[in-house]
């Protein structure tokens, strides 16, 4: 079996250029690379797009690289949590597209399936299909949307195997899975790694052949945005 | 005039057996609380799941359990698990039922504009356009009116659309309307105390009216 393992965070993001055009696993901070994004905090690149859901909060997540002006363009759905990330952009310092959720995470799929476009309703109709083309099918318009793929996909997984295989937990999954296969190289860090042939092949979520570079994470914070509890 | 906890009863009653259901964020996800429980239901989760169940106790809180409004949630038997894309595979495939979400404005035709104000507000879309796009039966809870006191319920839309013709019902504050499919909103229910006058002069568009006009009952 391949062996993907790697030292840490530091070796995994060494080589990450600036400019380069990322994917980063998340839904608000919950399945977020935290150890890649510490890791690219303390190199000095510029220019990130980051192919993202939404753009963390102001201390934490993607609203750590956005402060420290590392982001040159952000593709999100949701971008609602962060005040920094709203100043940025309405002043013109950062660019940014808003793609509806469904056509951000199918243009990733399609990107890490070898597809480069594909027609959907989402948008028709609205600012989204402005210069899109729009096509009918069984009497209801779709509009065209491309594949999006990253020189590098940062993802975040429960448990891996040195073979990169990856296993999700909760609703930390997300874009995750569908990143990794999006990237030319797939960054995964987990909460604990273990040798190729201990993970239940019938339980894998993610395949190794997605994933380049694999490592265990440490000191995960998984900051909760809303803290919800039932009384009773 | 409804609170927001009784416009969220109100949707609740249009809920029936069986169906998988995305509820919104805001009055949206307060509908979950009213919906009787002799039905049997899934509500769904943008980010993941089927089967979302109450907010956990203190102890039980799981960081890596989120509803798509971020907040910390349960599961229920029989939940599962997936990816984005997985995810609005089967909200585009028409797999959910209903859509429950709020709204700043809807026009008298069911487009829906609730994403974007703009040079004021960029927080995105989210996955409100794909869902608009794709239900079937898509019903809006939202306030009658602005805090400024201007009609949301509007011949066209002012705000950048999120779907075009798609809401089929609207519960506010004030009122039940339905859009008729020659466009206007047919009303269809009072809230209590609320006269059809007040209702006319808090709605800009065609709102149609015939016969009485019973009031909501709870």
């Amino acid at each position: 079996m391949i062996n993907k393992v790697i030292q840490d965070a530091r070796e995994a993001v060494k080589d990450i250029p600036s400019g380069a055009f990322l994917m980063m696993g998340g839904f608000g901070l919950s399945g977020i690379p935290e150890n890649c994004i510490s890791a690219l905090l303390e190199r000095d690149i510029n220019g990130l797009t980051i192919v993202s859901n939404n753009a963390g909060v102001d201390d934490f997540g993607i609203g750590l690289l956005l402060k420290k002006k590392m982001v040159k363009k952000m593709i999100s759905s949701y971008v609602g949590e962060n005040a920094e990330f709203e100043r940025q952009l309405l002043s013109g310092e950062l660019e940014v597209d808003l793609i509806p959720q469904g056509t951000l995470a199918e243009r990733v799929r399609a990107g890490g399936a070898g597809i480069p476009a594909f027609f959907t309703p989402a948008g028709v109709g609205t600012e989204v299909a402005e210069g899109k083309e729009i096509r009918e099918f069984d009497g209801k318009l779709y509009l065209m949307e491309s594949w999006l793929r990253a020189d590098f996909s940062l993802v975040k997984a429960w448990k891996g195997d040195s073979a990169g295989n990856l296993i999700f937990k909760g609703t930390a999954r997300n874009f995750n899975p569908i990143m990794a296969a999006a990237g030319k190289v797939c960054i995964a860090e987990v909460e604990e790694l273990v040798p190729a042939g201990e993970l239940d092949p019938n339980q894998i979520h993610t395949p190794g052949i997605y994933v380049q570079r694999i490592f265990e994470g440490k000191d995960y914070e998984k900051r909760v945005e809303q803290r919800t509890i039932s009384k009773s | 005039m409804l609170t927001k906890e009784q416009i969220a009863q109100r949707i609740a009653q249009e809920v029936q057996n069986g169906q998988y259901i995305n509820l919104g964020i805001g009055i949206p996800t307060l509908v979950a609380n009213y919906i009787p429980e002799e039905l049997e239901v899934v509500l769904q989760s943008e980010n993941g799941l089927l089967g979302i169940g109450p907010f956990p106790t203190e102890e039980n809180i799981d960081p890596d359990l989120i509803n798509a409004g971020k907040q910390t949630i349960t599961m229920v038997k029989g939940s599962v698990l997936f990816n984005s894309a997985e995810s609005f595979a089967m909200i585009r495939g028409g797999h959910v039922h209903l859509t429950i979400l709020g709204a700043m404005e809807v026009s008298e035709n069911g487009d829906i504009a609730n994403w974007k104000i703009p040079g004021k507000m960029v927080k995105g879309m989210g996955g409100a356009m794909d869902l608009v796009a794709s239900a079937d039966n898509i019903i809006v809870a939202m306030q009658h009116c602005s805090r400024s006191g201007e009609s949301k319920l509007l011949k066209s839309c002012s705000l950048p659309i999120t779907g075009i013709r798609c809401v089929k019902k609207i519960v506010t504050d004030m009122a039940v309307l339905e859009i008729d499919p020659s466009g206007g909103f047919f009303l269809k229910e009072r809230a209590p105390g609320v006269s059809v006058e007040e209702i006319q002069s808090k709605t800009e568009g065609k709102l149609i009216i015939t016969g009485e006009i019973p009031e909501m009952k709870f």
